[in-house]
């Protein structure tokens, strides 16, 4: 009856045309996992002796854990056997030799997230362009590694820091997401591969965010991410995960862990943009992310603060969550989650107040258009021990066509009579009355979309670092037009 | 500027419109009136393109232009307004964030530059002085926790910012007071000119008092029953609808 109804069902099922594809020349083990892929991991990363009997006993309990099945989400069995857990860093000789050589579609991604010509074939996997040649990388990253040096600010590869700092990595590794936490957080401490460290000392306010761009010329992350982010007693960072880029990689399965740590009086802020490969329209070849994110507010006065993006892969299971250990300590997760096509989401936190007088704030904003669905699944839990706990949480659905979905799954657990939690959850539609309403301005109907979806997203965009916010936006937008042009 | 030639629309299998015509010159001011249900706001939704209209027959001329073959963003951008009687919230958006991209796309299709910050400030405040709005509505979110009458404003608000060629203003009266009311009326009386026609909507004859309209029209079970002067809306409100229907 409506084309308006239509145009919403077309945007919303436009092709991805922001995916590229780098071939890997691979010097790997063959498929499959058993102790000996694990040994070979660890000897080639030259790793002390108690790493490999950690990565051990993390596949031995691994073995005896079962896939969770609990989440909103359909995918078919993943074969473990199937994929290789190892392969030596690629030499990109039969790269794209120049940005003429990519997709022009993909360029004009690019250039609509005003994204700089050297970054752009950085990401597009130019060769040559990653390691050094157009773009001084090695010396970007080195000038940044030297200032943040200078005030005892470590930053660098979880495989260099298991070789520098085995001692700060021995301490914290596994003590906010124990190695039997769960089975993709067994799995990925068994075989990581590389990640980020980073360690803020006493007192010290990190002088610039933080973000993997600035060590573009570390070894490349595989598909098991391992990040650990230390704050020591009154120290403050502000960490930026991922890139607005579209990103597409071989390895359809990815199980990273994050851990945090705030010590007394610390702040941790984690942003994340997370923008992989959706799968096509029918939802085959796109990325299955299963990730364990904790931060452990383990002192006094500390903080916390997770801010995501999430706009792509094919599957998210994702819960960033806090540990409220500390008195005084505050916990926030601030969420957009955007599922179109037949993408599924079941995202969403985890609250655990144990010290006294904490707090900890919850604002999802989930957004489903085209078959995508949507859930979001959130835990507060106030320990017997938390006196005077504080939760808000605010979780809100939109709805764009009507072939989406969008799902609530909170769960609240107190054990404290002093606890004060309030929850509200709303749940619209983008209507045609508002769509109508643009229109009428004489505001097209793609743009119309963005600045809707945008308008309802302000809450969570306005936590992310300035400029982050302002890509972070220009994805959503980009995200739902779907046809760039 | 604008042909109305036997319009018949159909809504939800409803025959709502049956043969209206209707012509409006530039600088002209129309008012349609009519009881509930004749299809007064129909019309002015038809003439802005809301989806959900069947044109079973008829033509609308535009400036020249078939109107019905364009879409809503283009009818706005060649610069058809229409004042909702219930205007929209869009939660999270500025109100001046999203005139201005208003203001800018229909500037853009006119081939003119966008509009610079500072210039569309002034723009902005002058027209807000004139309509005696509160500015702090200004960089709220588009009608949200807006007041009934504040909405309302907000419309004309919109209107006199953008400037449109022709205004539609559907049922821009209903619930507001009387002070308001007056505000409103100056504010569209201020923007009368002899290249902007407008077109009132109303069931109540109390705003043409503010607005006077050069014509004035009663529509009936969809068709225009009969058209005068500012002296019909008078006689309407003595003797009522039924009277104009026999006529």
């Amino acid at each position: 009856m409506s084309t308006e109804k239509e145009d919403l069902q077309r945007l919303a099922e436009e092709e991805y045309k922001h995916g590229f594809y780098t071939d890997v020349e691979a010097d790997s083990l063959p498929p499959g996992l058993n102790e000996d892929v694990i040994a070979h991991i660890s000897s080639v990363k030259n790793e002390p002796e108690w790493l490999l009997e950690w990565r051990l006993k993390a596949y031995r309990s691994w073995l005896k854990m079962k896939e969770p099945r609990w989440a909103f989400l359909r995918y078919p069995e993943i074969d473990y056997q199937d994929i290789i857990y190892y392969s030596a860093p690629k030499s990109q000789k039969d790269g794209p030799q120049s940005l003429d050589e990519i997709d022009p579609e993909l360029l004009d991604t690019y250039n609509k997230l005003g994204i700089p010509l050297v970054e752009q074939a950085m990401l597009a996997g130019v060769v040559g362009v990653a390691v050094d040649a157009v773009f001084d990388s090695v010396s970007v990253a080195t000038t940044f590694r030297e200032k943040l040096a200078e005030d005892g600010i470590i930053f660098c590869s979880m495989s260099e820091a298991v070789q520098d700092h085995p001692d700060l990595v021995r301490e914290y590794i596994g003590s906010v997401v124990p190695i039997t936490d769960n089975f993709f957080s067994a799995l990925n401490s068994a075989v990581f591969t590389d990640g980020s460290f980073c360690y803020i000392p006493k007192g010290v306010r990190c002088p610039m965010e933080l973000s993997t761009y600035f060590r573009i010329n570390a070894a490349k992350t595989g598909q098991f991410e391992r990040t650990l982010v230390i704050a020591d007693e009154g120290s403050y960072v502000s960490y930026l995960e991922g890139c607005t880029a579209p990103v597409r990689d071989e390895n359809q399965l990815h199980a990273a862990v994050v851990e945090l740590v705030a010590h007394k009086d610390a702040t941790i802020k984690y942003s994340t943009v997370q923008n992989w490969y959706p799968g096509d329209e029918n939802g085959v070849g796109g990325i299955f992310n299963f990730v364990t994110k904790r931060g452990k507010c383990l002192g006094d006065n500390s903080r916390i603060s997770w801010t995501q993006v999430e706009t792509g892969s094919a599957i998210t299971w994702k819960y960033p969550g806090c540990i409220l250990q500390g008195d005084n300590s505050i916990g926030e997760f601030y969420s957009v989650a955007l599922t179109r096509r037949r993408q599924q989401a079941d995202t969403g936190t985890k609250m655990i107040h144990i010290g006294k007088n904490t707090r900890s704030n919850i604002v999802s904003k989930g957004i489903s258009a085209g078959r995508g669905h949507n859930a979001y699944r959130g835990l507060v839990k106030i320990g017997k021990g938390a006196d005077n706990a504080r939760n808000y949480t605010q979780c809100d659905s939109m709805l764009i066509g009507d072939k989406c979905g969008a799902h609530t799954f909170p769960y609240i657990e107190v054990n404290n009579p002093t606890a004060n939690m309030e929850h509200e959850a709303s749940t619209t539609k983008i209507g045609e009355d508002q769509m109508f309403f643009c229109q009428q301005r004489g505001i097209s109907p793609e743009d119309a979309v963005s600045m809707i979806v945008n308008g309802f997203c302000k809450e969570v965009f306005k936590e992310l670092p300035m400029e982050f916010a302002v890509e972070a936006q220009k994805l959503l937008g980009v995200s739902l037009e779907g046809s760039v042009g | 500027m604008l042909k109305i030639k036997n319009l018949h629309v159909k809504a939800d299998g409803k025959h709502i419109l049956k043969g209206v015509n209707l012509e409006v010159k530039f600088g002209e001011v129309h008012s349609i009136m009519g009881p509930n249900g004749s299809g007064k706001s129909t019309l002015a939704q038809v003439l802005a393109g809301r989806p959900g209209y069947e044109i079973v027959e008829g033509e609308v001329w535009y400036k020249g232009e078939d109107l019905l073959e364009l879409a809503p963003e283009e009818r706005a951008r060649e610069g058809i307004f229409l004042a909702f009687q219930y205007p929209v919230e869009i939660p999270g958006v500025a109100n001046t964030y999203f005139l201005r991209a208003a203001l800018n796309a229909q500037r853009k299709h006119r081939g003119e530059r966008e509009i610079e910050a500072g210039e569309f400030l002034k723009l902005v405040k002058e027209k807000a002085a004139m309509l005696k709005m509160d500015t702090s509505l200004l960089s709220r979110p588009v009608n949200e926790g807006f007041s009934g009458g504040e909405k309302k404003r907000n419309e004309i608000f919109h209107m006199a910012v953008l400037e449109p060629v022709l205004g539609i203003l559907d049922e821009t009266d209903s619930g507001l007071d009387i002070d308001a009311m007056k505000v409103v009326a100056e504010g569209v009386t201020s923007l009368r000119s002899p290249d902007r026609s407008f077109i009132v909507v109303t069931h109540y004859q109390r705003l043409l008092d503010y607005i006077v309209p050069d014509y004035v029209h009663v529509l009936s079970e969809g068709r225009i029953v009969k058209s005068g002067d500012k002296s019909l809306a008078l006689e309407l409100e003595k003797t009522g609808y039924a009277w104009a229907n026999k006529g």
